[in-house]
């Protein structure tokens, strides 16, 4: 894979939305340990390169499925932030009126498609969008993120041999932070990359540093480059870690303690932040405003979600079927 | 509401109900698989967003294993694809497609192969209005065959209707004769929402009158085939064909049977069963899925908590034994319900 760099402003894009994420996800533990809100939330904190450095180079009629690990995925595909909070709250305000909360995020005016709660279920549902791109002569990708649990399911060989098959214009991202729920990654899957699995699939499969911002830009690039000039799917494999556990609540006792310190240690947040500034493609002073205007967003996104009304009773109702159920 | 409001209530009944009459049929008689293919060759003519595929659907395939999609692939090209045997995954793609606009109808070759792909039709499917608020939706129609009569044994016979029922968000169209598969078809592919339509192996082959092409017949609404006072008889798909001939023979006793054909399972027809059940005090529900936790109960249990104090004997259910459909001929006979048991039941409700 030929690597290059892009300029200062993706770059400082990139940073921008891993603050995004990184800052709301931060609030949204605080307030969950604070009892302000309470859910089954799955951190995505460790993983924030990832979507920032694919979606920098997306549009808004791309497409994207993600997973109950998502909210990283969809902060970074658009999902406004007060939308986001309000549903996370379930509020009527929130993205779907608080009928789906974390891992059900949805907001099609920004290509945000569907967010599954099942593992291995964006895949074939990707295969749908990147087909109806395809039947009408779009340009426009599909991205399918999942884990490395998700990489041994039925769903997951299923989607790339139809996606190979129909040459379909979808770009299967494996986040793979090392564990399937509890299970360590060697323990539950066979190979020691999942990116080799795109051979059996006859198309390019990309192992990546996951935490490198520009090696996942540079992959995501060639991947969608690939897909629109109608020539296939890609699967990348981006490595990294879960700050967080599986989900909040979970203590993490299965990690080994080494491993654990030595993710934490090498923290891409900071790291990145640090590089952007060494190598002069920021100041300090413009990332501080960066990290200032996202804080301003994410006090409004709380403020927001907190102050909208809960949906009423009578929404069971609704959207069970076109026509309200009587 | 009038005793018999939805009989003949669309130009595509009516020509069901000449069939099985006597008044002079418009249009020579024709079977299940022609009107089914009709629909479909309709279906994508009048709507570009209609793209159909399943496992050997194609041409090159041989247009489906009984060729209901014969032609498809021909005159539409791209639009009509084999798959690889792969139900996870095209049901997966079918619901992604449907989610930004187009109508994908899906063909699950038999019924029972939909337990591979459970997951997309019920967590997603089913659910993805309600769980995104509204925002996106999922018009599809999953085409699916199965029947019992067939020596197919235990893993390609099954009716698997009341699991699709009891997940809000799905409809389930059953049809039982050309006309009506004609038209609900076209309904089904027109509908908002997510549609599994069964067609049972036995209908295929059964003369019926021929569908007005264009005719569509509204889902949810089911067909009186048989008006009558004395009790009402409730079946669907293949028990439409049981039914009328041991009502018949009732009638000769002067026992007079009101038929309706549900046609719809989910929703129900509720106010045509009651109104007619209000009449006759009586009912008795026909169908091939095994008797437990089935959709007779469902309906059953509607019946008596709407009418509990009109009714003149409890309902009956006629259904299948609660045993996988087994393989030798008369272990298959066994398990399905006989004409005998169908009769007993209507008397029983009268003695």
């Amino acid at each position: 894979m030929s690597m290059t760099q892009p300029d200062s402003k993706t770059l400082v894009d990139i940073y921008q939305k891993m603050t995004l994420i990184k800052h709301s996800d931060d609030r949204v533990i605080g307030a969950m340990k604070a009892g302000r809100m309470v859910m089954p939330y799955y951190s995505a904190r460790g993983q924030e390169c990832i979507p920032s450095a694919i979606s920098v180079q997306l549009t808004d009629e791309d497409y994207l499925v993600t997973i109950y690990r998502g909210v990283h995925d969809m902060l970074a595909k658009g999902l406004p932030p007060k939308l986001l909070w309000a549903e996370l709250a379930g509020k009527v305000t929130g993205s779907c009126k608080g009928k789906g909360g974390p891992m059900h995020l949805t907001y099609p005016s920004k290509g945000c498609m569907v967010t599954t709660g099942v593992v291995g279920a964006s895949m074939p549902i990707a295969c749908g969008l990147g087909l109806a791109a395809q039947l009408r002569g779009e340009s426009r990708v599909t991205v399918a993120n999942f884990g490395d649990g998700a990489s041994n399911i039925g769903a997951f060989h299923e989607s790339l041999n139809l996606a190979a098959v129909w040459k379909l214009p979808v770009i299967f991202v494996c986040q793979n932070n090392r564990y399937a729920e509890h299970t360590a990654y060697s323990k539950g899957t066979s190979v020691e990359r999942i990116a080799d699995r795109a051979a059996s699939y006859n198309m390019p499969g990309l192992h990546v540093d996951g935490n490198d911002p520009i090696a996942v830009y540079n992959a995501a690039k060639q991947a969608i480059a690939r897909a629109r000039a109608g020539e296939g799917p890609t699967l990348i494999e981006a490595v990294t870690f879960r700050f967080n556990g599986h989900l909040i609540g979970d203590a993490g006792e299965y990690i080994p303690k080494p491993e654990y310190e030595r993710a934490v240690k090498d923290d891409p947040y900071p790291r990145y932040r640090n590089w952007l500034v060494e190598n002069k493609h920021a100041t300090a002073a413009d990332l501080d405003a960066i990290d200032a205007s996202i804080k301003q967003l994410i006090d409004e996104a709380e403020a927001f979600a907190m102050s909208s009304a809960a949906p009423d009773a009578s929404e069971v109702k609704r959207d069970v079927y076109a026509t309200e159920i009587a | 509401m009038s005793e018999v409001k939805n009989f003949g209530d669309t130009e595509a009944s009516k020509a069901a109900d000449v069939n099985l009459g006597d008044a002079p049929k418009k249009a020579a008689p024709v079977n299940m698989i022609q009107s089914l293919n009709w629909a479909l060759h309709d279906a994508m003519e009048a709507d570009a967003n209609v793209i159909v595929f399943g496992e050997e659907i194609a041409d090159p395939e041989g247009g489906g294993i009984v060729k209901i999609s014969s032609g498809l692939s021909t005159k539409y090209g791209n639009r009509v694809r084999s798959t690889p045997i792969s139900e996870m995954g095209f049901m997966g793609a079918a619901v992604g497609a449907a989610v930004v606009g187009f109508k994908p109808v899906v063909e699950i070759m038999l019924m029972n192969f939909v337990a591979v792909c459970m997951d997309q039709i019920t967590n997603h499917a089913a659910k993805l209005r309600f769980m995104s608020g509204g925002q996106t939706h999922v018009p599809m129609v999953i085409r699916t065959m199965t029947g019992s009569g067939f020596q197919n044994g235990g893993q390609h016979s099954d009716f698997l209707e009341a699991w699709f029922c009891h997940t809000p968000g799905i409809k389930v169209v059953m049809p039982s004769n050309p006309a009506d598969g004609y038209g609900l078809l076209r309904s089904a592919i027109d509908d908002e929402d997510p549609v599994l339509f069964i067609e049972h192996l036995n209908n295929y082959w059964t003369p019926g009158a021929a569908p007005e092409r264009g005719k569509k017949i509204p889902l949810g609404k089911a067909r009186i085939h048989r008006p009558g006072k004395d009790v009402t008889v409730i079946g669907y798909s293949r028990s439409m064909l049981d039914i009328p001939p041991v009502v018949e023979k009732l009638a000769k006793e002067g026992i007079d049977c009101e038929v309706i054909d549900l046609r719809t399972v989910q929703p129900m027809d509720m106010d045509t069963i009651l109104t007619s059940v209000k009449k006759t005090g009586r009912a008795v529900i026909v169908h091939e899925a095994c008797r437990s936790f089935g959709v007779g109960a469902e309906l059953s249990s509607r019946i008596h908590e709407a009418l509990f104090r009109e009714l003149k004997a409890p309902v009956e259910r006629v259904a299948s034994e609660d045993c996988p459909v087994p393989y030798a001929p008369p272990l298959e006979a066994a398990y399905l319900y006989t004409h005998a048991e169908l009769e007993a039941s209507i008397r029983k409700t009268l003695a």
